[in-house]
């Protein structure tokens, strides 16, 4: 049984066909790139894996751990362990980035019937998540993506990333707008999440986050369709010769 | 696409949990109001005849006036000889705890008004907490039924006692002061409220005394057809300090009812007053059927020298609510205060702020507003800073937000600034916004339920304000936001 199976989905927004009939299967363990040109279709994937209102599924279907989630609300499918990273984090004026964090958390925990974590033991995993990712602990009292730079934002997904330990992660353009220094970071924290029990889809419009996180699996998008799957190298390729030749 | 993404309209629902009526006998005057009407209240409540004479004299000014018209809310004129203006619990007031009918005491209970002199002990989490003492005067309909910690306030020589009492037992403090802040013929609903006040809460607070405990009022509508008409006046003496709590409810009936309090407060040199208010009048039905019409003056005097007034509000209910509190900042270096949370649904209209008017040298003023609208409701800020030629170096910063909830409803922002005095500071800062789709996504996407999202999102914004309530208040306000939120999510 694979992680995840995406099977001939077929997707419009605002009644114009993006995805043309996409199939993707994703193993446990396993890190895929789905790369593509502006318009091909990646973040409306990233989307549609996690639910978001707005797009139309035509046909096809989403299936995590033999579960069907193509019609499940968006926080069904964050219970059944699935997280977006977002390419344009929003803000939530005045709720703390902690207390949000812990309403995730517990969320999370009485789905599955879990406790929910004691504020001291969460306070300090918070803490520990934050400095595996270079950000102060004052970072935590701000309010969620207020004021934060373009870095922070992107950092802070991957913080929310490593306390709910998703089963699936979707990073949507998280590389976007980050400089050498926060990239690496950004990386690290990924690697750190990397498990035989997990799986990440990395959307990404370049192959340099690619160089710090190697995935095991390349997909080219283009059109709605994945045009080409291939391993690491195929990332390279698609640096040196751009993505017209695929047309051919 | 999820077949059942949840709308934000729906998440806003209505449960208004004290709606109940308690069935009491009552002793209350025929619907109408003349010179008759106003001499059988002075009367009922045995005053003297100097407060008759005011009362009289508030009538006639009515009389000649009109009901205001230019708060931007809409509703059928008010027949004001059809509503009564005297109901109250039949039988003597009771002289001490004990005598209070059982009844009225269930009343309490229900709405989780302690009426006893236990210190409360509250299990959060398993532990005991003891909860500071709060000293209650319990309004119901038109009279105090009940004050609670008159003695171990008195040892502090702290007067908290129903505004009856202190006509008969304090007149000379009620002489000076009553009319002195809000004028009778200030406005319509002012001069009426002169005329046929019954009851309300009076405070005295003796020079360099700081209060021993939380003073609350709380008010409740029970009988149909009945005006609520209720008169506050907290005098704060010299370097004297007093938090004063106000909370309300009303049985959910089909009419509208008019409440139209008045408030004065007084605060002499280096004395600070806070006022609080979690305003939870029922707010009427989806079709905005019923509800009460919350129309009342609230306005403190910085009389003394470096002496200060806070308002906080928290607004949820009523069908209008018309209301701002306000400041005269006289003596130097006086500090005003305005923090104001409106939360509006259904067919709610609110057209509440408040007025901040500079008259000493180096006065100060700060206003928080946040105004938050769901369903077809309209929820407007109006709010005026005024700085008098001899305010110098007097400054202002205002800061009025916005949130809405759904496409249906609408927010207002009135700001008046006057100033005669070039080098004033006045800072005004407005921002509208919406609980976006994004935001609940984000939510959701986290695993957080929609209820419980929007619910999170409004108290972020809300923060600022709850923020300046006391502890407990505030627990009490956030949840009352997430009951007014609460909703099926279709």
């Amino acid at each position: 049984m694979s992680l995840l199976e995406v099977r001939d989905l077929r997707v419009n927004v605002d009644d114009k066909p993006i995805l043309k009939g996409l199939d993707l299967t994703v193993e446990a363990g396993e890190v895929h790139a789905v790369m593509g040109p502006n318009g091909s279709g990646k973040s409306t994937l990233a989307n549609v894996l996690a639910g978001r209102p707005g797009y139309d599924i035509d046909a096809g279907s989403i299936t995590l751990d033999d579960e069907d989630l193509t019609a499940a609300t968006p926080d069904e499918r964050a219970h059944r362990g699935l997280f977006l990273a977002f390419q344009y984090p929003i803000e939530i004026p005045g709720v703390s980035n902690m207390e949000f964090l812990k309403a995730a958390v517990d969320a999370h925990a009485a789905h599955t019937g879990a406790s929910e974590p004691s504020a001291v033991d969460f306070i300090k995993r918070a803490r520990a998540a934050a400095e595996q990712l270079h950000l102060s602990a004052d970072f935590l009292k701000r309010g969620v993506n207020e004021g934060f730079s373009g870095g922070e934002k992107k950092r802070n997904e991957i913080l929310q990333m490593l306390l709910l330990e998703p089963r699936l992660a979707v990073l949507d353009e998280t590389d976007s707008g980050l400089d050498i220094d926060a990239l690496q970071v950004v990386a690290e924290g990924i690697n750190a999440f990397r498990a035989e029990d997990n799986a990440i889809v990395l959307v990404t419009h370049y192959q340099r986050l690619l160089n710090y996180v190697v995935p095991d699996h390349v997909h080219v998008l283009i059109d709605g369709r994945i045009a080409r799957s291939g391993d690491h190298t195929l990332a390279h390729t698609l640096e040196d010769e751009g993505y017209g030749w695929l047309d051919d | 696409m999820p077949e059942h993404a949840p709308e934000l309209d729906d998440l806003v629902s209505q449960d208004y949990a004290a709606g109940f009526v308690t069935d009491i006998a009552a002793d209350t005057l025929p619907p109408g109001l003349d010179e008759q009407v106003v001499r059988a209240i002075s009367a009922k409540k045995e005053e003297p005849g100097w407060m008759t004479e005011w009362r009289l004299d508030a009538f006639r000014r009515w009389q000649t006036m009109r009901p205001p018209r230019w708060a931007h809310v809409s509703f059928q004129d008010i027949d004001f000889q059809a509503i009564s203006y005297f109901s109250a619990p039949k039988g003597d007031r009771p002289k001490s705890l004990d005598e209070v009918d059982p009844e009225l005491l269930r009343t309490y209970e229900k709405l989780g008004i302690p009426l006893h002199e236990r210190a409360k002990l509250a299990g959060v989490d398993g532990s005991e907490q003891a909860v500071p003492e709060v000293a209650v005067d319990a309004v119901f309909d038109s009279v105090s039924v009940a004050t609670t910690f008159k003695d171990k306030l008195r040892e502090a020589g702290v007067v908290f006692c129903s505004m009856s009492e202190a006509i008969a037992e304090h007149p000379d403090l009620v002489r000076r002061y009553l009319g002195s802040v809000v004028p009778k013929p200030d406005n319509f609903y002012s001069a009426l409220n002169s005329a046929v006040f019954s009851d309300g809460s009076f405070v005295y607070i003796p020079k360099h005394t700081r209060c021993p405990m939380e003073l609350s009022t709380y008010f409740r509508i029970n009988a149909e057809n009945t005006g609520q008409f209720e008169r506050t006046l907290i005098i704060a003496d010299e370097g004297s300090y007093v938090s004063y709590l106000e909370g309300c409810t009303a049985p959910m009936r089909d009419d509208n009812q008019l409440h139209a309090a008045v408030v004065e407060l007084v605060a002499l040199d280096d004395a600070e007053i806070k006022y609080s208010t979690v305003q939870n009048w029922y707010p009427g039905d989806e079709q905005g059927r019923g509800g009460i019409y919350n129309f009342v003056t609230k306005r403190g005097a910085c009389l003394g020298a470096r002496s200060k007034i806070s308002w906080t509000q928290v607004e949820t209910g009523s069908a209008i609510t018309w209301k701002y509190p306000s400041v005269m900042l006289r003596g130097a270096d006086s500090v005003g205060e305005f923090y104001s949370v409106a939360l509006t649904r259904n067919r709610q209209q609110a057209d509440t702020g408040t007025k901040m008017v500079h008259i000493g040298p180096r006065t100060k003023s700060t206003i928080v507003s946040k105004g938050i609208s769901a369903g077809h409701s309209r929820n407007s800020y109006r709010g005026l800073v005024r700085m008098n030629p001899a305010a110098a170096g007097a400054r202002n910063y205002t800061q009025c937000d916005s949130l809405l909830i759904g496409d249906t409803c609408g927010a207002n922002t009135f700001p008046y600034i006057e100033s005669k005095l070039p080098a004033a500071v006045v800072e005004h800062e407005a921002t509208t916004s919406k609980v976006s789709d994004e935001q609940l996504f984000l939510c959701q996407q986290r695993g957080i339920d929609p209820e419980k999202a929007v619910a999170m999102i409004v108290n972020g914004f809300c923060k600022d304000v709850f923020r300046t309530l006391p502890m407990e208040f505030a627990v009490e306000a956030a949840k009352l936001l997430e009951v007014s939120l609460e909703g099926a999510v279709g």
